[in-house]
């Protein structure tokens, strides 16, 4: 049965690798969906993983506690809206080109987070070990079947989050008149501004809502997985956030998907590396999967009609109507 | 052309407009810097005095900053390049990585040939299999409909770890995590040079950057083909209605992209280090790549401009640690700043209009 064990375990681990692909994934997309395209989600989650590792150290040396880590993940959240913001004020109301600006995100936030790491904690690379981060909520009764229990319901509050977000979003995006509009000023600005939709403010709304999910998936790395900030934090997450969000086809239910597939692989080679055999194994074409996935996917189904947001990309001028 | 008209055109760059929006970002970038070194208790004066005193201090520093520019100039050609042709060309990483391991390869694999034969070919190599990376982004967006912005990220990301893996299973020194040393064939170091700079790594790279810089001007405004490239650059649907093949030159402009960027791979390699690393991350010249393109306004000689500029930076900002203490970091948001300010140079337009307005007030009345 020990086999079995393993199973429950690469699963339970695959869901903690998800969740901040989830969160990153999903901050995208709403962006994206409102038409910012959002390079930058690398940095957004640089920023949430630094805010809620600074947040929490200066929280738990204050004595708060338990309560520590969620004032780490407000202070997350603070992070990544500060960059959002940047993107959403260049972007929209400047007109700046969307792609350039998410490199400087990814650029400034991975600088200033080093640096005020290092400004901080005496010149060294990395925050100390946080003692109190996120513990793991079993589920009473759930978390019991034998297995399943421990596959599913014995993870940290930010996965069982992660997974609400999915169905909320997609409830959002497509039930509500506010998800109408988002999306119509995603696909065709002008048209939406005609009858009297607000394209600036639906992308600052959508931009933010980016930095807001992105900030927490940054905090959630930090709090449960690495337990510190440093330059290797977030490393990439990013930007496999971003291939999902493409694999999954700017959808919430294809991001759940696309998140939990790479998650997979993820937690697939922290758990082979266990092994001896392991060594044999090419992993740096697991690692390559997401990317690879994602391109294959990118050049096979845009025949098929598959393609993101049309407007996404390109800053809205009324001029141009 | 008269000699008159061509100076003209040479200095057009330097007036008006938009010579003002880069100064302004630089300035603007460096005062941001210096807001920053005070949030952190630094002296931004001591500390900028420092990064001039580290670049000129010797001759083994200038020659170390020479070192450190190359590969900007490289991934700035190449970057500034795909501009010219409407595409933005955020893989330079990935081509100068393949660039790299393509040099790599050649370069220890093949022992046999003099180095008048052999290094010449492993300098081609590299430079094809970069601009084999760049096609691939071209062939997606041209024929697949692929953004080349998502493509190259992708690709970026691939590169790294195909490296790796090429060089673990290919060329690796055993029991290290590099390849090993190329043959001394391949090598493109000047030795005389390196002794005459007291030991700085001079390398033959700068020579055909500068090469590059002129083969990038005479290719876009000097060639047909140029003319092209920039017609689809300046409107693809324009060009398709006059009879240019708009894919095909996508595809063109981002091979040539990625030679250049291939290029500076390989120098890396067979100028500097001499071995490539197995890494987790890539070192981001191609991300400062886009900042060089972006402050030297895709113009080759602003190109080659900024790329000094943020060379000295960077390799100055090891002297800003060394003797004031200032985190590296600090120059990698001062640059973060600069293409921060270029790309939205709205926000400067804002700053300089009034004065630009007040001035040409002022030439109405006098007239």
């Amino acid at each position: 049965m020990d086999w079995l064990n393993d199973i429950a375990n690469l699963t339970n681990s695959t869901f903690v690798f998800t969740t901040a692909l989830i969160f990153g994934a999903m901050g995208g997309l709403f962006s994206e969906r409102s038409g910012v395209f959002n390079i930058g989600l690398e940095g957004m989650m640089t920023g949430g993983a630094f805010g809620a590792a600074i947040a929490t150290y200066y929280a738990e040396n204050a004595g708060y506690g338990w309560v520590s880590p969620w004032i780490g993940i407000l202070a997350g959240i603070a992070c990544g809206v500060l960059f959002s913001l940047l993107l959403a004020y260049t972007t929209v109301t400047l007109k700046a080109n969307q792609a350039i600006v998410g490199v400087v995100i990814n650029i400034l936030a991975v600088a200033i987070t080093l640096y005020l790491v290092k400004v901080i904690f005496d010149g060294a690379g990395d925050t100390d070990t946080l003692k109190e981060v996120l513990k793991k909520w079993p589920v009473p009764l759930l978390s019991d079947i034998p297995f399943l229990g421990q596959a599913l319901f014995n993870t940290y509050p930010t996965t069982y989050i992660a997974y609400l977000l999915i169905p909320i979003s997609a409830y959002l995006l497509y039930k509500t008149p506010f998800g109408l509009r988002l999306r119509s000023v995603g696909e065709h600005p002008g048209a939406a501004d005609t009858v009297g939709i607000n394209v600036i403010k639906y992308r600052y709304i959508g931009v933010i809502i980016s930095g807001v999910l992105a900030g927490i998936g940054g905090a959630a790395i930090a709090l449960t997985t690495t337990s510190n900030f440093s330059h290797t934090t977030v490393s990439g997450q990013g930007f496999i956030a971003l291939a999902a969000m493409i694999f999954g086809r700017w959808n919430p239910w294809g991001v759940l998907g696309a998140t939990f597939f790479f998650g997979m692989a993820q937690a697939l080679r922290n758990f082979v590396k266990l092994y001896e055999w392991s060594k044999d194994i090419p992993m740096e074409f697991l690692y390559m999967l997401p990317y690879l996935l994602t391109l294959l996917v990118l050049a096979g189904a845009v025949g098929k009609g598959v393609k993101g947001p049309a407007a996404a990309g390109e800053a809205y001028d009324p001029s141009k109507r | 052309m008269s000699d008159n008209q061509s100076v003209r055109k040479w200095s057009r760059i330097f007036v008006a407009n938009n010579i003002w929006v880069p100064i302004i970002a630089i300035v603007l970038g460096l005062i941001c810097g210096a807001i920053v070194m005070w949030i952190g208790g630094f002296n931004a004066m001591e500390a900028y005095q420092a990064l001039f005193d580290k670049v000129f201090g010797s001759k083994y520093d200038i020659g170390e900053t020479i070192r450190t520019i190359t590969p900007l100039l490289f991934t700035g050609l190449s970057v500034g390049f795909a501009f010219r042709a409407g595409l933005f060309n955020i893989g330079a990483d990935g081509q100068l990585i393949m660039g790299m391991t393509g040099a790599t390869i050649v370069g220890v694999k093949i022992d046999f040939l003099p180095w008048i034969v052999h290094a010449p070919l492993t300098v081609i190599c590299g430079m094809l299999i970069g601009g084999l990376w760049g096609a691939l982004a071209g062939y997606l967006k041209s024929s697949r409909g692929v953004n080349e912005v998502i493509s190259c990220i992708m690709l970026n990301w691939i590169a790294l770890y195909l490296s790796n893996y090429l060089i673990r299973t290919v060329v690796l020194k055993p029991g290290t995590q590099r390849s090993e040393t190329i043959q001394e064939s391949a090598s493109m170091s000047i030795g005389w040079l390196s002794t005459f700079m007291d030991n700085a790594r001079m390398d033959w790279g700068i020579v055909i950057g500068l090469i590059c810089t002129s083969l990038f001007y005479i290719i876009l405004w000097r060639t047909k083909q140029g003319y092209e490239l920039r017609a689809v650059g300046f409107n693809p649907e324009a060009a398709r209605f006059s009879g240019i093949n708009v894919p095909k030159n996508m595809l063109k402009s981002m091979m040539i992209a990625g030679m250049f960027a291939g290029l500076g791979g390989v120098f890396e390699v067979l100028g500097v280090f001499h071995y490539q690393v197995i890494s987790a991350a890539s070192a981001g010249y191609g991300f400062d790549g886009i900042a060089v393109a972006l402050l030297g306004g895709n113009h080759p000689v602003g190109i080659l401009l900024s790329s000094i500029l943020f060379g000295v930076l960077t390799y100055g900002s090891a002297g800003m640690n060394f003797s004031a203490s200032v985190p590296t970091e600090i120059v990698r948001i001062v640059i973060g700043c600069i293409i921060f300010f270029v790309a939205s140079h709205g926000l400067i337009q804002m700053l300089y209009k009034p004065f630009m307005a007040k001035r040409e007030a002022k030439r109405k009345e006098a007239a």
